[in-house]
């Protein structure tokens, strides 16, 4: 099975590092979350990945061959996106005719099915649709689209709740016929979490995590009680963010607990989800 | 009933305590199959990788078994199995955080056990 392998990945703009040195691997077959905060550089390394952008330093390699003007290897990436390629007058149906000119074996039966399920015209001009529909009929292209690496730069834009149900289910229904393996970089992070299998993390540059989501929360906790209880029983611990309301505080770790340790009696420890594991994670706060 | 996620403890592990919960109550009766991975994961939007891993914590208890070709189906005797692992726990997660809400609100022992079997009284005159 085909991986891909990121190697010492570095992208400046000017004076400015936005990629720092990334070192990962994207195997086959299974979903991944890529999170990050505005500006973080999520759609920069999807682009470099998809070879739609170049690095300042280091190469991506599909089967240890450079994807740079490959484009055996770029048939099978597919980068779904929020910039628009495609020329005016582009109707949704050429929008499946152009993936199956560039990729062969698109899923016809599957984009017609979705077109109708998602209510999109597929006689409609692509410039005419609203902010929702048009990345309706791109991922349809996406999840049709004959390709075994999937990327999804925010999925979920302008879609309303009951659009995004369908996405999921849908998702994994393709997912499921067919394994290969999608990318999903979006900011609600809530709703992925049960879909993606491992997670990146995009911070100052670098990924501050890359880790199955399983073993990211297993150790992710919120210690709360009154402060000075909390402070104490925290001291060795990296506090990554805190919230204090009156005497009661709240802190936030994720780092494995010492077993051994004991818990003062009205010192709460709960597990946290993947939001706010990402918000600890990414706010910076040093202890 | 229906299964529901919240972030106490990984999705997996709560899948298994759910179905092991409908198994338990009979919803998912003993020999019957009970749904697919595939159709749990489309349904609830989860990664058929987890789920996977919540049906293979059943399979390990022997509370489900894969037939070849077919699916996961309800082992007989698993409502059995589910009792004696309840009984096991009955303590730990019934009587000791009874005794223990009990001893913070003052409540002394001779009052509690009054208050147990004004409970079997009143449970017994509702049935």
């Amino acid at each position: 099975m085909a991986t891909l392998k990121i190697n010492q990945l570095t992208k400046c703009f000017g004076r400015h590092t936005i990629l720092d040195n990334l070192n990962f691997t994207i195997e086959a077959n299974k979903i991944y979350g890529l999170l990050g905060r505005n500006g973080a550089g999520k759609s920069t390394l999807l682009n470099i990945i998809n070879n739609r952008n170049f690095p300042t330093d280091g190469e991506v390699l599909l089967d240890d061959a450079s994807i740079n003007n490959n484009s055996a290897a770029l048939q099978q990436l597919y980068l779904m996106s929020e910039t628009n390629m495609y020329p005016k007058r582009t109707r949704v149906s050429d929008m499946f005719r152009l993936a199956d000119d560039g990729y062969g074996q698109f899923n016809f039966a599957l984009a017609h099915r979705l077109t109708k399920a998602f209510g999109v015209q597929e006689k409609a001009h692509l410039s005419n649709l609203s902010t929702g529909l048009t990345t309706i009929a791109k991922l349809i292209t996406a999840l049709c689209v004959n390709a075994d690496f999937i990327f999804l730069d925010e999925p979920t834009l302008g879609l309303d709740a009951g659009h995004r149900e369908l996405f999921y289910r849908e998702l994994l229904k393709t997912y499921e016929e067919r394994p290969r393996t999608f990318v999903l970089s979006t900011h609600l992070i809530s709703e992925v979490q049960p879909l993606v299998e491992h997670v990146w993390i995009l911070d100052d540059h670098q990924f501050i995590c890359n880790e199955n989501v399983d073993d990211l929360l297993a150790n992710a906790y919120a210690i709360s009680g009154p402060a000075e209880l909390v402070d104490e029983y925290t001291t060795e611990l990296k506090v990554l963010d805190h919230q204090t309301i009156g005497n009661i505080k709240t802190v936030y770790v994720v780092q494995p607990l010492d077993e051994t340790k004991v818990i003062p009696d009205r010192v709460k420890i709960e597990h946290i989800d993947l939001q706010k594991a990402f918000m600890a994670l990414t706010n910076g706060e040093e202890n | 009933m229906h299964f529901e996620f919240d972030q106490s403890s990984p999705i997996y592990q709560q899948l298994a305590d759910q179905m092991e919960e409908m198994i338990f109550s009979g919803l998912f009766p003993e020999g019957d199959q009970v749904p697919s991975t595939t159709q749990l994961s489309q349904e609830l939007h989860i990664n058929p990788a987890t789920v996977l891993k919540g049906m293979n914590m059943l399979v390990d208890q022997q509370l489900l078994e894969k037939r070849r070709g077919r699916g996961m189906f309800v082992t007989a005797g698993a409502q059995e199995k589910i009792m004696e692992k309840r009984k096991e726990g009955f303590y730990q997660n019934y009587v000791a955080s009874l005794i223990q809400e009990a001893t913070k609100l003052g409540i002394t022992e001779d009052h509690l056990l009054t208050l147990i079997q004004r409970g079997y009284q009143n449970g017994n005159t509702q049935n």
